[in-house]
């Protein structure tokens, strides 16, 4: 079956972010950026069912406009088959990315859509159940375990509680959670070779789609600090301030 | 025109973020309703018809809402919405699953993790794990909001709603529920616990052993980083941080936890917050109020028997 696994550049989890001066979004420009750490778990998942002989060609997509590829030769690296850039120079909300990659579903027909379970810049944790929904679909979200068994997928979810088994007619939407996998370490001569890949691209405005953002972000500020604290020297000194101040 | 609020219950009474959801939501001064789904909803919807600020308890009983599927409660969502201006709940799993679903099918967004509400549809919200704060408003004449509980007290009883009753939608025929695993532990729940106790993955096979009676005294709960989650010492519900549970309770003690950007993002909002580290440049401390720089294998023994006394 066939495996579409759709991923996100953002900044590199490591890298505080900063806001523009003006205020207009986050610096993008000369930072450190990398996969979506969740998507790139769901690329390993996706490679790791292709060695059990269940996926037989993963197809990686992503929506952007120029360096949007480094992501899809990262995938590519990774395994990947091959790669599908959307390209898109407008600020994309989840509604609309879902809107987008339910025409590339659409043309690419796969069994099986994986995908991050959140992206680390907007936190929104939406597009995968967007997805689903507008393919009328089933979704195993936050997903800690995925089996594959005859036409189901049979995810296990983290939750709030603990965790939850369902099982999903396949085709079917996957989100991935950290524990899922550790994803493989690209090696450099891997990188070289997916360059020779092919990356095909979509121009997102021959597609038809409305993708007008809902929302309009009106202002972005630093969270307020918290007062600095002081540093105790002993157990002793941190019961006595904790009881001073009735925390204890 | 009024507010749904998609409410988890355990059976008996609302989550305590339902009760949160239902303090938020009095921004907007409409009358709110409350969505229970479940098999059999009545104690929970009794109980929570007594909560102050609820004009209306809908129940929507079936037996195959014991467990409730996204695609089934999504397209019940859907079936009342246009009889509302805002759906809202609480940004937890349960709600995270479903209510992005529903949006899509009704062609509008979804604001998320909101931390402050300015009525009619203006919103606060926290991107980036918490770096950066978002202020967004949404353009869509249906509103969908999770809100982040720890941000609103919780609504206490004083209510006298009234209870309906509405059928459920035929259960969908793509998915179906299997099989579940609570992590039973007699500690209080995370998210609302007035005290937190946290390791990190230093504390090795001793985390529960160093952790637990500390926090049984303290009368809170145990959380854990994502890496001594990921390394076995801690179930996957005692993560706190951008992708685990956000908690905000009078103290947290964070003992051997080095403080990255996905873990503050959890816990940075707690009143008081005491971090306990052998690294004196450990990123931690820029957000504890006391900073102890010890060893915690010393540590916290020696404060848990000093807290005894
Ligand atoms: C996409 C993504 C999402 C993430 N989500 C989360 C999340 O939700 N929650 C989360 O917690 N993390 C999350 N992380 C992981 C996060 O980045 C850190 O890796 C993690 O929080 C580190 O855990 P730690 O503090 O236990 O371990 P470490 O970073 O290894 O720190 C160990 C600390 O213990 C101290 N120490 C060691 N021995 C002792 C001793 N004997 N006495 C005193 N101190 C000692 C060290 O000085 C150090 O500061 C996420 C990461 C990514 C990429």
């Amino acid at each position: 079956m066939k495996a579409l696994v759709a991923i996100k550049r953002v900044i590199d989890h490591n890298i505080r972010p900063r806001i523009k001066p003006d205020g207009s979004g986050v610096e993008t420009e000369n930072v450190k950026m990398s996969i979506n750490p969740f998507d790139e778990i769901a690329v390993e998942e996706a490679l790791r069912l292709k060695t059990q002989g269940i996926v037989t060609e993963i197809v990686a997509v992503t929506i952007g406009h120029g360096h949007a590829q480094d992501v899809l030769r990262h995938a590519l690296a990774m395994g990947a088959d091959r790669a599908i850039l959307v390209d898109s120079t407008a600020q994309l909300q989840p509604l609309a990315v879902s809107k987008i990659l339910k025409a590339v579903y659409e043309r690419e027909q796969p069994q099986l859509v994986l995908l991050g379970k959140q992206a680390i810049d907007d936190d929104a944790g939406q597009v995968g159940q967007m997805l689903a929904a507008l393919l009328d679909i089933g979704q195993g979200t936050f997903a800690s375990k995925l089996e594959i068994s005859g036409n189901e997928a049979i995810v296990t979810r983290e939750v709030d509680t603990g965790s939850e088994t369902v099982a999903l007619q396949l085709p079917a939407v996957i989100t991935t959670d950290l524990r899922l996998n550790e994803p493989r370490f690209v090696k450099l001569p891997n990188l070289m070779m997916a360059k020779k890949k092919p990356i095909e691209t979509i121009q997102a405005t021959d597609l038809g789609i409305d993708t007008a953002p809902h929302l309009k972000v009106t202002n972005l500020a630093e969270p307020p600090a918290r007062k600095p604290g002081i540093k105790v020297n002993s157990v002793a000194e941190l019961v006595e301030k904790l009881r001073s101040v009735g925390a204890i | 025109m009024s507010i749904l609020i998609l409410a988890e219950h355990d059976g008996q009474q609302l989550r305590k973020a339902a009760r949160q959801t239902i303090s938020a939501a009095q921004a907007w001064g409409l009358p709110v309703h409350l969505l229970l789904v479940g098999d059999d909803t009545a104690a929970a919807a009794a109980s929570a018809a007594k909560v102050a600020g609820v004009a209306r308890v809908i129940r929507v009983d079936a037996p195959h809402l014991a467990h409730p599927l996204a695609e089934d409660v999504a397209a019940l969502v859907v079936s009342l919405a246009r009889d509302y201006k805002i759906v809202v709940a609480p940004h937890t799993t349960f709600a995270k699953n479903i209510l992005p679903r529903a949006a899509a099918l009704l062609d509008v967004a979804v604001v998320a993790d909101v931390i402050g509400i300015k009525a009619p549809a203006t919103y606060a919200r926290p991107i980036y794990a918490g770096s950066v704060l978002a202020t967004v408003e949404n353009t869509d004449a249906l509103q969908v909001v999770t809100v982040r509980a720890t941000s609103f007290d919780a609504a206490d009883d004083g209510g006298n709603a009234e209870i309906t009753s509405l059928p459920a939608p035929a259960a969908n025929g793509k998915s179906r529920w299997v099989s579940e695993v609570r992590n039973e532990s007699d500690q209080p729940d995370l998210a609302s616990a007035p005290v937190v106790v946290s390791g990190g993955r230093s504390l090795g096979e001793q985390f529960h052993q160093l952790l637990t009676p500390l926090a049984q005294k303290l009368e809170g709960a145990v959380g854990a980083t994502r890496a001594a989650v990921d390394a076995g010492y801690a179930p996957n519900d005692w993560q706190v941080g951008q992708t685990g549970t956000i908690v905000a309770p009078g103290l947290y003690i964070a003992a051997g936890i080095s403080g990255a950007a996905q873990h503050l993002a959890g816990m940075k909002d707690s009143k008081i917050i005491v971090a306990i580290n052998h690294d004196p440049d450990a990123a931690i401390f820029s957000v504890a109020d006391y900073g102890l720089v010890a060893d915690l294998f010393e540590a916290l023994p020696a404060l848990t028997a000093a807290i005894s006394k």
